[in-house]
């Protein structure tokens, strides 16, 4: 029986049923994830204004995020009469597929990555770079003046920090020598990068949370200036995909900053207490600390004016990230620290 | 100097560390949240809520109809109509308010001579339908009777000050 099994998982179709149920195993959790994420994210913001957040749906409110998804799945999509309906409902499908798309190369622990490709550094580029399209998609669809600008805000913005945050990758690629994602975080087991790239480990931080629309640089949203932004039109389930998405992306890019600068799976300086702790322990770990301080930095900080948006992104980010590049880039190569040196 | 100090310090991000500690201390500081349904915050005696009309401890209503309230409401939500009783004294034979109209401004208890028509403590009077917050007579004096050992106190604790 057992041998039958392991003989149907060898064919193609055995191969493809097994590939879906690894998506299933990764994708359900990162769902359960995402919903849990809105609840702590009210809980932390809560707590830092003095309020204690949700609390009444089930024992300290955990049931919150179910009561939320009941309710937008029960209310009713609207679909404005000037809006281009297929782009309309086409462009949060979009967002949200994109956002689990990612997932595929993340390695949770070693080797434990769906694809474990040697351009997973590219393909998450690529990937995050195509989240602008649901975003204009959605602007554009939407046929509203607060959307539009919403979408041409988001997809400056994008664009810029984009620019910087390749830089840094790159930095990162110098000092790890691959484009493997596992093989990044195989070569932190020396010392994470983000002790000997601080800088651009604070500069890719403060990308991505430009990078995910997120408070100081939610000027795509700017609830106050522009009402919800590239989202104004959206209603029900189309909504939920987009918050679904823009939280999945949090999570993503967490995971990016963790794999690229805080170890990814292992552990703390690989000495004995904390070894005992499983590989994915310590991702999740890491994760739920780096969104720890993408909620504490929204609880905390203004909104960046749009300008001041693009003079950090193009006259602060971009000099600076291309600077320690070069700076890395010279000191390893004069140490002959390269990785694959000829 | 001075250019090289700035520069320092924005490359430091010390303005944005201390913003961050700022919000992580308050993160562990009591929470001043009520749970509302649950928990209440303290009334002043002089808080005005919903109407009431009292009655004297005898049982006999104290409002003498002479309509001060009906002609200071700014809001023009009360409306008084009366005639004399069988037995000679002046009473209302309708005394509505309507609630949707009230502003809560209280000038109704002020110019009452004999404390009849009081805005007590009870500010969860919401209803299902408008119609239900059109208050009538009866309406005003349950409400009297439902609310009279707060009411007979909030008077007194106010009384110094009147």
């Amino acid at each position: 029986m057992i041998a039958m099994l392991l003989e149907f998982l060898k064919t193609p179709f055995g191969i493809l049923v097994l590939t879906l149920l690894k998506a299933l195993v990764l994708l359900v959790p990162l769902l359960i994830a995402v919903a849990y994420l809105t609840y702590a994210e009210r809980k932390v913001m809560g707590a830092m204004q003095l309020r204690k957040g949700p609390n009444v749906v089930g024992p300290f409110g955990l049931f919150q995020p179910f009561a939320d998804a009941i309710k937008m799945m029960f209310k009713e999509t609207v679909i404005p009469s000037g809006a281009s309906p297929l782009l309309f409902l086409m462009a949060p499908m979009l967002t949200f597929a994109l956002a689990m798309l990612a997932w595929a190369v993340i390695p949770v622990n070693d080797g434990w990555a769906i694809a474990d490709i040697n351009v997973g550094v590219l393909y998450l580029f690529a990937i995050s770079s195509l989240g602008v399209y649901g975003i204009i998609i959605a602007g554009w669809a939407s046929n509203s003046k607060y959307a539009f600008l919403g979408a041409l805000r988001s997809a400056a913005q994008m664009v810029s920090y984009e620019v910087s945050m390749g830089f840094i990758m790159v930095t990162v690629l110098i000092c790890a020598g691959s484009l493997n994602l596992t093989a990044i975080v195989n070569a932190q087991k020396t010392v994470w990068y983000c002790i000997p790239l601080f800088p651009m480990f604070i500069m890719f931080f403060i990308s991505t949370l430009a990078e995910t629309n997120r408070s100081p640089f939610d000027i795509p949203e700017g609830e106050s200036e522009i009402v919800a932004g590239f989202f104004v039109e959206y209603s029900s389930m189309s909504f939920a995909l987009f918050f679904l998405g823009e939280y999945a992306n949090m999570i993503l890019m967490s995971s990016m900053t963790t794999i690229l600068f805080l170890g990814g799976w292992l552990a703390p300086f690989g000495i004995e207490p904390f070894t005992w702790i499983p590989g994915p322990i310590w991702f999740i770990l890491k994760v739920c600390f780096v969104l720890f301080f993408f909620i504490w930095t929204r609880a905390t900080f203004p909104r960046y004016r749009y300008d001041q948006l693009m003079r950090l992104g193009w006259k602060v980010f971009l000099p600076g990230s291309l600077f320690y590049l070069v700076l890395v880039a010279g000191v390893m190569l004069a140490m002959g620290w390269l990785p694959h040196a000829a | 100097m001075g250019f090289l100090d700035r520069t320092a310090r924005s490359l430091l991000l010390g303005e944005l560390a201390s913003g961050m500690a700022l919000t992580l201390r308050y993160f562990f500081k009591k929470k001043v949240t009520i749970n509302y349904p649950y928990e209440k915050g303290p009334i002043s005696p002089r808080f005005k809520g919903e109407h009431a009309l009292r009655r004297y401890p005898n049982g006999e209503e104290r409002c003498i109809a002479c309509k001060l309230c009906e002609a200071v409401c700014p809001a023009q939500a009360i409306t008084i109509e009366a005639e004399p009783r069988e037995d000679g004294s002046r009473r209302t034979t309708r005394y509505d308010i309507d609630m949707t109209k009230c502003i809560y401004c209280g000038l109704c208890e002020e110019a009452c001579p004999v404390d009849a028509i009081v805005e007590g403590p009870n500010f969860e009077f919401a209803t299902e339908t408008r119609e239900e917050l059109m208050y009538n007579k009866d309406k005003l004096l349950a409400n009297g009777d439902r609310w009279e050992p707060e009411l007979a106190r909030r008077l007194e604790l106010d009384a110094p000050y009147r």
